[in-house]
Parts: C-alpha cells; structure tokens; sequence
C-alpha cells in the first residue's frame, strides 16, 4: 500500500511539473466552457421564444437539467476519449524510453503495485478534472435551480468512464515505449468502444445485444439522466479492472524478454 | 555476498550469456570486465531481480534471484547503465521517492537521502531539477540512488562514465568505502579503475566466463591490458565469423549494450552545450 502511494503521489507530481497537466487542463475546461456556454445560449433563447408565445404550459417544459447539463456531459464522453490518452500515454511508456523502468522493476514492488500507483496517479488527476469541470454546475446552481443529484451522477458517469479510460490507456503505455503509439492505441480502443453499438441492430439479437452492452454511451447515457444501475457501476468496474489487469501481466512480461 | 551457479539467458534462440558461474565475498569489490556485448548487462539485470534467468542460479544476499526475488531487490543497490532518472525530479525529491519504494522506513528516509546526497557530493543542487544538470551530477545522482537504502549489494554498471578526473577519484574513493562491508559489483572499460579498486576480476567474452581471479594474481606475471586481450582474443576473431554467419543474432547482441549508452551520450552532450553548465560545478552557479 505504501507503495502504491509512493507511485500514485510521484505520478500527480510529475503531471504538475511537466506541461501536459496545464495543456489538458486548460483545453479540457476550455472546450467544456465553449459547449456549455453554447447549450445556456440556446436555452435562454427558448425560454425567450416560449415567454414569448405566452404559453406558461410550455414554458413549464424547459429545464435545465435535461436541455443543458445532460447533453453537456454527453457531448464530455466523446471529449473525455480524445483528451485522456493525452494523460494517460506517457504513464509507463516514458518510464521505458528513460530508463527508468529498470529502477522500477528492481525496486522491491510488485507489478501490481507499479500497476495500481500509476493507475491511482493518474486517476487523482482526473479528480482534479473533474473538480474544476464542476464551475460550470455551480454557474446554473448560482443563477438558477438545476437538480443536484442529476448533476452529481452525471459526474459519477464521467469519473467512472475516466477511470476506465486511465485502465485501458495504462495497458496501451506498457506496451510500447513510444508516447505517441501508446496514445494512439488508448484513443482507438475507446473510440472503438464509443462505437461498439453501431451495428447493433443488424447483427441479430443476441450478438446485438452484446454489442450494445459493449458501448460507453450505453451505460453513461442512465446516470446522466440520474439513475444509478448497477449494471451500468458494474460495466465500468469490470472495464477498469480488465485494464488494470492487462497491464500487470504486460509489466510482468517485460522481465521475460 | 553473491554465488552464481551456471546462469543462462537465452534471448530466443540467442545466449546472451552461458553457463556463468562465479562467487563474491563481502568486503570485496569485483570488477566485471569484457567486451561490448558480452554480456555483462544481462548478467547484472539478473543479479538484480530486473530478469530471470533462462537456467542456472544464483544467490544474492543469501536470497535466490528467482525465489525470493523482492527479497533480492530490497537488498541490493544497482546502477544501470542509463541513469533511471526522472528529469523533472529534483535529486531531494527523486532520492526520497526511491528510498520510499526501497523500503526505507518514514522516519530513516531524510537522514538516508542526506546521506547520499553527501557520499555522492550532490548535496549543492539538491533542489535543482535533475533535467537541468550536468552530466556528472546525473550519474552521482544516480549512485546515490543506488546507496541511499544502505543496500548489502551494489551493482554498479559503468559508475564513472561521463565523469571528470576530479570526480572519477571522488566515486572511486566513495565505492571503496562502501565495500567496507558490502559486496560490490563493478563493470567498466577502464582497466586501470579495475587494478586500483577492485580486489577480484571477472572476464566474460561472448557469453562466458574466461578468467576468475583476484586482481593480484592475475596480473601477477603481466598487466591487466594484456590479461583482457590475451582472454578475449577469441572474441574478436569469433566475433567477425558470428556477424557473416548470423548477422542479426551479432546485432542484437550488440544493439542491446552498445545502443543505449551511445544514445544517452549524444543527448546529454547537446543538453550540456545548450546549458553551458560547467560539469564541476553547480548548473545554478555557472550561468
């Protein structure tokens, strides 16, 4: 456990001391504050056009919750698997390219526990993501009367896909002491999991069924909504967990090359 | 102490090493000599718990390299040939965190760092981000890492590369006092490094061991420069036969020493121009 800690606290550091924290960081809030700022915009000019038509009946319709913070984090899905191979690529490929995967490797840890210190590093990272993504909630809550809990596990639904996201990307950085390579394997995976469900609907009823439990959006679109299922928790832990494990045997087996 | 009982590593088809034996006692500093691609990293990541062997033993610390690997590796002190560090670290902060993974208890951790921060002169830019520092205070930054946890073994892969006169004493004079009552491991080129620190020597060319001795009488009837030539001589004959036989075996082999280092060289010599940092002294003082 201490050691995990001691990885975990050295990964955090590492993304402050170097650029990329800031560059992601400002980018992820940047373009979350673009789309939110579109979806208020829109949304003010229906309560605008509604008032207008004075119909209170209609006007009773619109809410915050459904026209802007359930699309907004819905539309982060997709910017959450372009942004988080970015955190996630440097996190063993760069210990390989320096060299210090050989301190790493005879150090007196485990696999497991280099695997779980990068993944805790990385998914502390992502809290303070998701932290400061949460000025955007708190300008609805100051101006208007949006639905907390609906808000809270909407950010549920983020940090659990994001805590996949860092699993699968991990694997993707031990596999290759390439930066790049292990960033472009991490999108592609999760870009193929956003896509899994496409065909759904022609592959017949079982496989369709499959596929489609297969897909991020599937799970993530619930909890936006606000309801929490298990099977949705239970997805996401497994995604996490296949990852994690993946990259403990990869780690293993660079001792055996 | 370190018993090594027929150790093999096979890289596919390739012997990295075969059937390579040999014994060092506490006290004593064994300098590990050969040939680029010999294979003495492979023999030093075994020893060190990095790799398992493909067949053989071999005992560190009284623990087995394979069995009890994590035991090993708490044990042991190792410098490999790329300095494993991380730039943006400060030694401080870089020291401390490897003690922490070694296994050195919170309340020992700051007098160890400071301890090896001192044993390897590094202590002026213990706060200074290892990226920005000169050759030199890389690789003492990276023995001090390799001491900090006070370790009964240390593994030492080409500790004075890179470094000036001044500093080579320095880390010579600095092994000698640890090997007081550890055993180290030592692999150089310098020849004249292996007669003044080391009390035994082991050649290894092409895989195997060619000589095991104590330095004294090994070069009791002639110098050591001779001793290395005459024992690997077969090596360099051998050596162009393999490449026309097998030239990807013969480059893989070398790949894996010879890659590394001259890499490490090259980048580390444009960052030093760039900075103009003075080797001897500390990268803030010198602009």
């Amino acid at each position: 456990m201490n050691n995990i800690w001691a990885l975990a606290w050295k990964e955090l550091r590492s993304y402050f001391l170097s650029p990329i924290a800031y560059v992601v960081l400002a980018g992820f809030l940047f373009i979350m504050g673009f789309m939110f700022w579109n979806m208020l915009a829109q949304f003010s000019r229906f309560v605008a056009i509604y008032s207008s038509m004075q119909q209170p009946g209609m006007l009773e319709q619109l809410n915050l919750n459904d026209m802007v913070i359930a699309p907004l984090l819905g539309n982060m899905t997709v910017v959450f698997i372009l942004i988080m191979p970015l955190v996630t690529m440097r996190l063993f490929a760069e210990e390989r390219a320096s060299g210090t995967d050989e301190l790493l490797l005879t150090s007196p840890i485990s696999t497991l526990e280099i695997a779980f210190g990068k993944f805790f590093g990385a998914t502390m990272f992502l809290a303070v993501m998701l932290g400061l993504a949460f000025v955007y909630p708190a300008v609805l809550m100051y101006f208007g009367d949006p639905e907390i809990p609906q808000i809270l596990t909407g950010y549920l639904a983020l940090f659990l896909l994001g805590t996949s996201t860092i699993a699968l990307g991990l694997f993707a950085s031990t596999v290759t002491d390439s930066q790049i390579v292990a960033g472009v394997l991490a999108g592609g995976m999760m870009l193929m999991l956003l896509l899994i469900n496409w065909p759904a609907d022609a592959v017949g009823e079982t496989m369709g069924a499959v596929l489609r439990y297969l897909s991020i959006t599937e799970h993530s679109s619930d909890l936006m909504r606000g309801l929490i299922k298990v099977e949705d928790i239970v997805y996401y832990l497994s995604l996490t967990s296949i990852g994690i494990f993946l990259s403990q045997r990869s780690l293993e087996s660079l001792r055996w090359r | 102490m370190i018993e090594v009982d027929r150790l093999t590593k096979f890289y596919g088809n390739h012997a990295a090493i075969r059937d390579v034996s040999f014994t060092a006692e506490p006290g004593q500093i064994l300098g590990f000599l050969g040939p680029n691609g010999a294979g003495k990293t492979t023999t030093m990541r075994i020893l060190t718990g990095y790799m398992p062997a493909s067949s053989g033993t071999a005992r560190v610390a009284g623990f087995d390299v394979f069995e009890d690997s994590r035991d090993v590796r708490q044990r042991v002190g190792y410098l490999p040939e790329n300095p494993p560090l991380y730039r943006e670290m400060t030694p401080f902060s870089y020291l401390s965190f490897v003690a922490q993974i070694k296994g050195v208890s919170r309340g020992d951790r700051g007098a160890a760092v400071q301890r090896a921060l001192e044993a390897t002169a590094t202590d002026d830019v213990a706060k200074q981000p290892l990226g920005t520092l000169s050759r030199g205070y890389k690789q003492r930054v990276a023995i001090a890492q390799a001491i900090v946890h006070d370790p009964e073994v240390i593994v030492l892969d080409e500790p004075t590369i890179g470094l000036d006169p001044k500093q080579v004493i320095g880390i010579r004079k600095l092994i000698k006092g640890l090997a007081s009552d550890r055993t180290v491991i030592l692999s150089t080129h310098i020849l004249p490094e292996v007669t003044q620190l080391c009390d035994k020597v082991v050649i290894i060319s092409r895989g195997e061991i060619v000589a095991e001795d104590t330095t004294d009488s090994l070069t009791a009837t002639e110098d050591l420069e001779h001793v290395f030539l005459r024992v690997t001589a077969s090596d360099v004959v051998a050596d162009g036969d393999a490449a026309a036989e097998e030239p990807g075996a013969a480059e893989a082999t070398g790949a894996e020493t010879s890659a590394g280092p001259s890499e490490a060289d090259s980048s580390e010599d444009s960052e030093d121009e760039a900075g103009g940092v003075d080797s001897d002294s500390p990268a803030g003082d010198a602009r």
